[in-house]
């Protein structure tokens, strides 16, 4: 289990997918780079799946095109792709011991068994498992299957490893242990890596670069800070992390140099140079205080009235309505900390580059 | 092998392992068999049935002169009623087993719902002659009701024999198919009735009955269906103004060129067609099983002393009553002479030994056709289900319907569709006429069990998650080895359990097969009981060859249920 001499990319040309009448693919347009670790993030139903799945060969042959490295493999069979792929529910086969689940794909490869042996007990002590060898997958824990399931797709050496939410089945403790094991396993190996996740913990946490979908549509592609600190559209947005979202419009002043936001509720806000048009106004709820008393002139001020206090643990979260619309301020909390009541007049205060606009 | 395809890939070879061949072959092969051994026989035997049997124009005098039959009528009148009938009494014994055993907490659960499933390993034409000894005019129990009582009833006269045997032979398919839906039942559908404010015979009527309402009539339909095509029964008790055995008589006496037997057939389908559309009627849109999640069934409840007295009472009866045919076999098989007493003058093991010494030959044969019959069940059955439910071949429904459609074809329609198809066609390289070769029979009985060994195979991979095949794919196999060595695999049990059923319930056939025997050489078991019953002296080795009977049918279920708890335990399944 050797790292593997050249990584290769994947690139999706236009690919588009219909199951019937309903399009589940809409144009995709990617470039994954060699040993990347890369991740699909969306709410169920958002097509992330659907595309992995048209990676590895899986489900009706896709419009458009997928090459991984130069090699054009949209109507290949999912068998002549190498393409390693990991089930969300493992897909071990319960017929088989471990070791004959490991040493499958490389049996159907024909690779003489003396090699197999070795490779599959190579591959057993890499995912820690080797004493686990002669039993059966029903004998194992959740955790031990996914490593099975690891242990068996990475024995092959495939070119690329598509993870299929790999950790939903898991409980949380070992779900925060899995995938800081799979990232080192990725690196290791230095295996191109796809990852569909509907947790953007997980995204955040493991990829190098993510990107996401939502009904069919890639939405924003980047590493996850940056979809964090500037999301291109208020799906992204609300997507990743919790945001304060306010619609509204944008009239640009006579000098040019300044503008006005003014929401749909009527709330209006002196922002910068910004082009006229609809737009949003996102801020974190972390980027958000609680002042007293109004001041700082590089600040937006909202007044308003704490309408419900939460306590997240290390967060206290309030619900603060302003001109009617609901905005969420996290502060930190700690102990003999002296919380606001419902009920309080509050103004709220954002810098205004911790607040970002997106067209609509 | 994927990495290097390259490098293999020949100009000329067809690549069978990318599958768009394959599958495709196999389908078009199967269909062509159907083809030729179900749809076409059925066929012919509807188109005789409206054709001048002198001028072969089309008509419908065929059916006129059925209807103006005094016989015929009568015939058709008895078969509806002895039918109903045997659903109402059927219903009678099923009813208590089947909510007693779900709804309250009792010792012996499994035992009772186990015993409750003995009549079916039992062909219902050979309970007939021991319930004869039992409950007939001069049976066991109007002997000592006469003695003690002065008074007899008349349980086996006539259409009445036919409807207690029958009832008592089918309505384990009533139990089955009702505890089921009362088992499947969300415990919570119940406790928010409960805490709605309902209780009592109101909870039951408006919320168990209507969920358990879907199984009951599927059960039920079949009971239907099953008691009206029956010929064995009517036969063996000598009740012939019943359509199987008039459609039987006609053919066999008056020959296969008379429309009589014919216009009985397309009744006989159209009657099956008719309660298989009421049981998917009952069950369409009402899978309340799949649509609920947890189950748990019932409620069960403790019974108070007494009433678990009188539960206990009450299903006593039932059983003694059920396995009355076993007991009365068995005692007839090892009896000496049995006639006008409540028990056996005496008893012996001469009628085991006469059977193994010159009814050798039926036992053989049962076990080569059964054995082959079952063979070609699973065979097709797994092919099918593969191209139904993991390919998207053309035509893939239309196999699957035609071959679940056997079910509605009666025996004896299936018997006088070969007979007028095969009997022109000869052997290959022979004068010998195909309907009298015994390979007819092993088709017959193929043919006629292929749904339910495909049930069992559709069943078995339908428990094949997609995604341990596509895993197997994404490692670089084949669709072919991917069958080989996971579906097919992970399938085992369920297709053993498809042969098993489809070769016990084969063994003991008899309506297609009667009807087909040429010589006594080539008769099955069932047939062999069928002329040894017809005699006096026969009826203790006919006995004795109906015990052989059950205990290679209660073998088989026995198999077939440790196979499938071997299986799911084996899968991890459970």
């Amino acid at each position: 289990m050797s790292k593997n001499h050249q990584s290769v990319g994947i690139t999706i040309e236009n690919v588009g997918l219909s199951f019937g009448d309903t399009q589940v693919l809409k144009g995709v347009n990617l470039k994954i780079a060699p040993g990347e670790f890369f991740a699909f993030l969306g709410p169920s139903g958002s097509g992330k799946s659907t595309l992995l799945r048209a990676i590895a060969g899986f489900g009706p042959t896709p419009t458009g095109r997928i090459l991984i490295g130069d090699r054009d493999v949209t109507s290949m069979q999912p068998w002549q792709r190498n393409v390693g792929m990991v089930f969300q529910n493992y897909a071990l086969w319960p017929h088989m011991t471990v070791q004959e689940n490991v040493a499958f794909g490389l049996e159907e490869r024909k690779v003489p068994s003396a090699v197999i042996a070795k490779r599959v007990h190579q591959a057993l002590e890499l995912v820690g498992l080797a004493h686990l060898a002669q039993r059966r997958p029903s004998e194992l824990s959740g955790g031990q299957q996914q490593r099975i399931a690891l242990a068996r797709t990475v024995v092959v050496e495939p070119k690329v490893l598509l993870l299929d939410e790999p950790l939903s089945n898991l409980d949380a403790n070992l779900r925060v242990q899995m995938r800081r094991d799979i990232l080192k396993l990725q690196r290791e190996l230095g295996l191109t890596t796809i990852f569909v996740t509907h947790d953007q913990e997980e995204a955040n946490t493991t990829s190098d670069r993510m990107a996401v979908l939502n009904n069919g549509v890639i939405q924003q592609v980047g590493p996850p800070m940056q979809l964090y600190d500037a999301p291109a559209n208020r799906f992204v947005a609300n997507f990743i992390g919790s945001a304060n979202i306010l619609d509204g419009k944008i009239a640009v002043a006579d000098d040019g140099q300044s503008s006005t936001f003014i929401s749909e509720q009527g709330l209006q806000l002196t922002l910068g140079a910004q082009p006229a048009g609809k737009a949003s106004l996102i801020f974190r709820p972390q980027n958000t205080r609680l002042e007293q008393q109004q001041h700082s002139a590089n600040n937006l001020i909202l007044p308003g009235r704490i309408v419900y206090r939460e306590f997240l643990g290390s967060l206290i979260r309030y619900g603060v309505d302003v001109c009617g619309h609901i905005l969420s301020v996290d502060e930190l909390h700690s102990i003999g900390a002296i919380h606001r009541a419902v009920g309080d007049s509050v103004s709220l205060s954002v810098e205004q580059e911790q607040a970002v606009v997106v067209n609509q | 092998m994927p990495s290097n395809t390259s490098t293999r890939k020949g100009l000329f070879r067809l690549d069978f392992s990318s599958v768009q061949w394959g599958p495709g072959i196999v389908a078009t092969l199967i269909g062509v068999f159907l083809l030729i051994v179900l749809v076409m026989p059925v066929a012919k035997v509807m188109y005789v049935a409206f054709q001048n049997p002198d001028t072969g124009a089309l008509t419908i005098n065929n059916f006129i002169d059925f209807f103006n039959a005094a016989l015929f009528r009568e015939s058709f009148a008895n078969s509806f009623y002895v039918a109903s009938m045997s659903v109402i009494f059927a219903t009678i014994i099923a009813m208590p087993l089947a909510y007693f055993t779900t709804r309250f907490n009792f010792a012996g659960s499994t035992l009772i719902q186990t015993l409750g499933m003995i009549p079916l390993i039992m062909p219902p034409f050979v309970g007939a002659v021991a319930m004869q000894l039992f409950f007939g005019g001069n049976g066991s129990v109007n002997l000592l009701l006469d003695d003690y009582f002065g008074f007899t009833v008349p349980f086996m006269e006539g259409l009445n024999g036919v409807i207690l045997v029958q009832s008592v032979h089918f309505f384990p398919f009533i139990l089955i198919n009702l505890s089921a839906s009362l088992n499947n039942i969300d415990r919570s559908m119940e406790e928010a009735a409960l805490n709605l404010g309902s209780s009592g015979m109101r909870l039951f009527r408006r919320i168990v009955f209507p969920l358990a309402m879907p199984g009951y009539i599927a059960g039920a339909s079949l009971v239907f269906l099953k008691v009206f095509d029956d010929l064995g029964t009517p036969l063996l008790l000598n009740v012939n103004n019943m359509l199987a055995p008039q459609a039987y008589l006609r053919i066999t006496s008056v020959g296969i060129s008379d429309p009589i037997g014919y216009v009985i057939s397309v009744i006989l389908v159209l009657f099956s067609l008719f309660s298989m559309w009421v049981s998917f009627l009952a069950m369409k849109g009402k899978d309340y099983a799949t649509a609920q999640k947890g189950g748990g069934g019932l409620l069960r409840r403790d019974l108070k002393p007494w009433e678990k007295f009188g539960c206990y009472a009450v299903i006593t009866i039932i059983l003694l009553f059920v396995l009355a045919p076993h007991t009365a076999l068995g005692l007839l098989s090892i009896s000496t002479v049995w006639s006008y007493s409540p028990l056996p003058d005496g008893y012996t093991l001469d009628h085991y030994s006469e059977v193994f010494a010159t009814a050798n030959q039926y036992i053989t044969n049962t076990l080569l056709y059964a054995g082959l019959a079952g063979l070609i069940d699973i065979i097709l059955g797994t092919a099918i289900a593969y191209i139904v439910w993991r390919t998207k071949i053309w035509g893939r429904k239309a196999l699957d319907l035609v071959a679940m459609g056997a079910l509605a074809i009666p025996g004896v329609v299936i018997g006088i569709g070969y007979l007028r198809m095969f009997y022109d066609i000869n052997l290959p390289f022979s004068d010998v006429p195909m309907a009298t070769w015994w390979g007819i029979m092993v088709i017959a009985l193929a043919v006629r069990r292929l749904p339910y060994a495909l049930r069992a195979c559709v069943a078995a991979l339908q428990q094949v998650s997609l995604s341990l095949e596509e895993a197997a794919e994404s490692l670089g196999a084949s669709k072919w080895s991917t069958i080989k060595r996971v579906v097919v695999p992970l399938m085992t049990g369920g297709i053993l359990a498809g042969f098993v059923t489809s070769f016990a319930t084969a063994a003991v056939e008899l309506s297609a097969t009667i009807m087909l025997v040429a010589k006594e050489g080539d008769a099955p078991l069932a047939y062999g009981i069928y002329v040894f019953m017809q005699s006096a002296a026969g009826r203790g080795p006919g006995a004795a060859l109906g015990i052989i009977a059950v205990v290679i049918v209660g073998l088989g279920t026995y198999a077939s249920h440790v196979i499938i708890e071997r299986t799911k335990k084996a899968n991890g399944l459970k």
